[in-house]
């Protein structure tokens, strides 16, 4: 090793010149440059690149590093959390309380903001899974008029941000007296173009027409077969929209902080920014320590949801991709 | 969003009141055309009972409440937190727009009631007995929630300044703590050049502590007479102020972290904030957020601006207010009064809060209450002290919370250009008159 390495310096435009075999002989050098074709690299056998495996540990650092912060300081209480190093455990862990506190403060308002999200997930990412599930079958399989414009309008609509919306659905909800009830959140988070355009993409790949003519000529009806065909066909497509509108859901802070101004209907993200927010008056309290434990309590749900369902998203994917 | 809304409702209430109410003060009713010049029936509201919404931020009212539903079995308190400071103004604005879901009675900060009072969304208390109460509170918060006869909200906590210091800072480096703010400029520059991470105070520009300073320091800038406003940064007690602020911002004494944000709290405490200038209902959020420099803090007279005074300023503390949309208003005045008064006062006091209330203010019990956080110091001694020299006459803009909100940019540019800090008030005033002026107020004319 201590040889090659002194070699580098001198040779170092010459690749041959770093294995031993090239430089014992010159008529080596071409086997030597073969040496890569005879094992091609292959998915199964990439490449090792040093730069990238770096580059890729910084992402992951970089993507890992705030949830780590977040575990650590989970078990800090208020006095560890100002006091302590922010990268390792204080001198008290008091996870255990700390979570009790959190469930338990405020008569426990923060079980009732999960609740609160889990029946804007339910019924908003199941709903537009749903509606996104009919439409885009409905839209691959059978041809009638108007397809296209259908094809143009959600396609429009995907690239329209729903912030950009969320104002002009705040007014149109207002005027219907729905604003600050649960409806408010439900109903816009229904549509979703971008699931929509995924199924119906999916549905043209994943459910051949053979088959369904095949069904059809066998005297099956069109709802027999959409249930008992063409689902089973569609399901990882279906657990991807799924999960991708059920994140979407989770996380959406913008849409319930206009249309819910009542406490009693936040879902997590309000209510812990409610809480981060006490800490900045005269008389309030400051609870950091349980606005952390909060918004580690508020991402396992969804670390476990993406974990039960990684395997039927990435197969729905890599679906379609290759010819089998 | 939420300036635009506010703006047009406070447009609309304004040109409401400017034309109906004309030259008299706004909103303000005659006792007498109230259920035939007699007292409210709040007595026999309580025995009917019902249930009363109460849409505020404060913890120890929790504690009032059971008391009271314990006291008055038919009576259902719902407590609720609908955000914090202007947050929960916007919420109740957009609710008696919205003509439905505003609460009984709502946590409002003086600097806010007179915005309140003027749109003629909160209730005159006057009628429900709310006028006997003259002596029953300090003059600070008094004054701020009573409008020629009218009383537009009971005063739930005040909040004379003092100084709060560390003490382990001033002692480690061998600093008197400061009792004038040229004395404070002095001990900024020797505390900042013997550790450079330490600074006196901290401020970026807080519409709150600044006018509570001018207020020190004998600044009258606002006056209101009906709908006329006048507005003038120009007098002798704000110049006081700002040439002596000038010099911690030109020499960077000040550190540059926005009050109430979470490095702020850690900059309390770990001693790089060593003093903070604040209303007496700090220690409260000492003990809550600052925990672990227990010990460390101690609280201090208020610097003068001139050696051998007393003056000193109130400094937020927030009132209860009965909304004009409040269902059964003669319960919620009676819950509004309990938690401002007499026990309910009382309970609150002992959870920290402190209290507007004269009898409290000077009751032995409440003096000599040790602070294990300050040491054991009976630190109320010194608050009740500055309770008492707190300098009269002081008024806020019927439209203060649009005028704090755009104190930053106005003002704010003094700490981060080579803007100076009148040059900042004297636009803050500008945009502040021709606010006004579009609302509908005669501003100085």
């Amino acid at each position: 090793m201590t040889t090659n390495l002194a070699d580098i310096p001198s040779n170092a435009a010459d690749p041959a010149h770093r294995t031993p075999s090239a430089r014992a002989s010159r008529t080596t050098r071409t086997t030597g440059l073969r040496t890569p074709r005879r094992r091609p690299h292959t998915p199964l056998s990439p490449r090792r690149s040093v730069p990238l495996t770096l580059l890729t540990g910084l992402a992951l650092v970089y993507a890992l590093l705030p949830l780590i912060w977040l575990v650590i300081n989970a078990t800090k209480d208020e006095k560890g959390l100002l006091d302590s190093f922010g990268l390792w455990f204080g001198e008290d862990f008091t996870l255990w309380g700390n979570i009790t506190r959190t469930l338990t403060y405020d008569d426990g308002v923060f079980v009732r903001w999960l609740l609160n999200t889990l029946l804007y997930v339910a019924a908003g990412a199941g709903g537009a899974t749903l509606l996104a599930v009919l439409g885009g079958y409905a839209l691959a399989k059978f041809s009638f008029p108007g397809r296209r414009a259908v094809f143009a309008v959600v396609i429009g609509a995907a690239a329209v941000p729903g912030t950009a919306l969320a104002v002009p659905t705040f007014l149109m909800f207002s005027n219907l007296g729905l604003t600050n009830t649960p409806w408010a959140v439900i109903i816009p988070s229904l549509i979703s173009p971008f699931g929509l355009y995924l199924m119906w993409v999916f549905a043209s790949e994943a459910v051949p027409a053979e088959l369904l003519e095949a069904a059809r000529i066998d005297g099956s009806g069109e709802l027999r077969t959409f249930f008992r065909i063409a689902l089973p066909l569609l399901m990882p497509g279906i657990v991807t929209v799924l999960i991708f509108s059920m994140v979407a859901t989770w996380n959406n802070y913008f849409l319930p902080l206009i249309m819910i101004k009542d406490p009693d209907w936040y879902p997590l993200t309000l209510g812990l920014n409610a809480w981060n927010s006490q800490a900045q008056t005269a008389g309030g309290d400051a609870v950091f320590d349980l606005i952390i434990t909060g918004s580690l309590l508020t991402i396992v749900p969804i670390v476990v949801i993406f974990l039960l369902l990684q395997r039927y998203w990435q197969s729905g994917l890599a679906a379609g991709s290759v010819k089998e | 969003m939420r300036t635009n809304s506010t703006l047009r409702l406070l447009a609309a209430a304004a040109m409401a009141c400017a034309i109906t109410v004309g030259a008299t003060a706004c909103g303000s009713s005659d006792p007498a055309a109230d259920g035939g010049g007699g007292k409210k029936d709040v007595k026999s509201a309580l025995e009917k009972g019902g249930k009363v919404t109460v849409w505020a931020w404060e913890p120890t009212l929790k504690k009032v409440a059971a008391d009271f539903e314990k006291k008055y079995p038919q009576v259902d308190i719902e407590i609720v937190n609908a955000g914090t400071g202007d947050k929960q103004y916007t919420a109740l604005q957009n609710a008696i727009a919205a003509g439905s879901g505003a609460p009984d009675v709502a946590q409002i900060e003086y600097y806010a009631v007179g915005q309140f009072a003027i749109g003629e969304s909160i209730e005159d208390l006057a009628p429900y007995g709310a006028a006997a109460h003259d002596k029953s509170f300090t003059t600070g918060p008094w004054s701020a929630v009573k409008y020629d006869k009218a009383v537009y909200a009971l005063p739930m906590d005040s909040g004379p300044m003092a100084l709060f210091y560390n003490k382990k800072v001033f002692d480690k480096h061998g600093v008197a703590v400061p009792t004038t703010w040229d004395e404070y400029v002095e001990a900024a520059r020797t505390l900042h050049k013997a550790d450079p991470k330490i600074f006196i105070g901290n401020d970026t520009g807080d519409a709150g502590a600044t006018t509570s300073l001018i207020w020190q320091a004998g600044g009258r800038p606002y006056r209101t007479e009906g709908t006329d406003v006048t507005i003038d940064f120009s007098d002798a007690g704000t110049k006081t102020y700002t040439d002596t602020w000038q010099k911690l911002l030109d020499e960077d004494l000040l550190s540059p972290v926005s009050s109430w944000s979470d490095e702020w709290y850690k900059g309390l405490a770990d001693g790089s904030i060593a003093t903070l200038a604040i209303g007496a209902w700090m220690p409260a959020n000492f003990t809550s957020g600052v925990a672990s420099a227990s010990g460390d803090w101690r609280a201090a007279p208020l610097p003068q601006w001139t050696k051998g005074k007393t003056a000193s300023a109130e400094n937020g503390g927030s009132s209860l207010a009965v909304p004009k949309a409040a269902r059964n208003k003669e319960l919620a005045y009676a819950f509004t009064e309990y938690a401002t008064t007499g026990a309910g006062a009382t309970s609150r006091i002992a959870e920290g809060a402190f209290p507007a209330t004269r009898a409290d203010l000077e009751s032995k019990a409440f003096l000599d209450t040790p602070f294990p956080y300050f040491g054991g110091q009976q630190a109320n001694k010194i608050f009740a002290g500055s309770a008492r020299d707190v300098g009269t006459d002081w008024s806020y803009l019927p439209y203060q919370v649009y005028a704090n909100s755009v104190f930053n940019d106005t003002v704010g540019k003094a700490y981060v250009s080579s803007t100076t800090l009148s040059q900042g008030l004297d636009a803050w005033q500008k945009s502040s008159i021709k606010y006004g002026t579009d609302q509908g107020f005669g501003v100085n004319k």
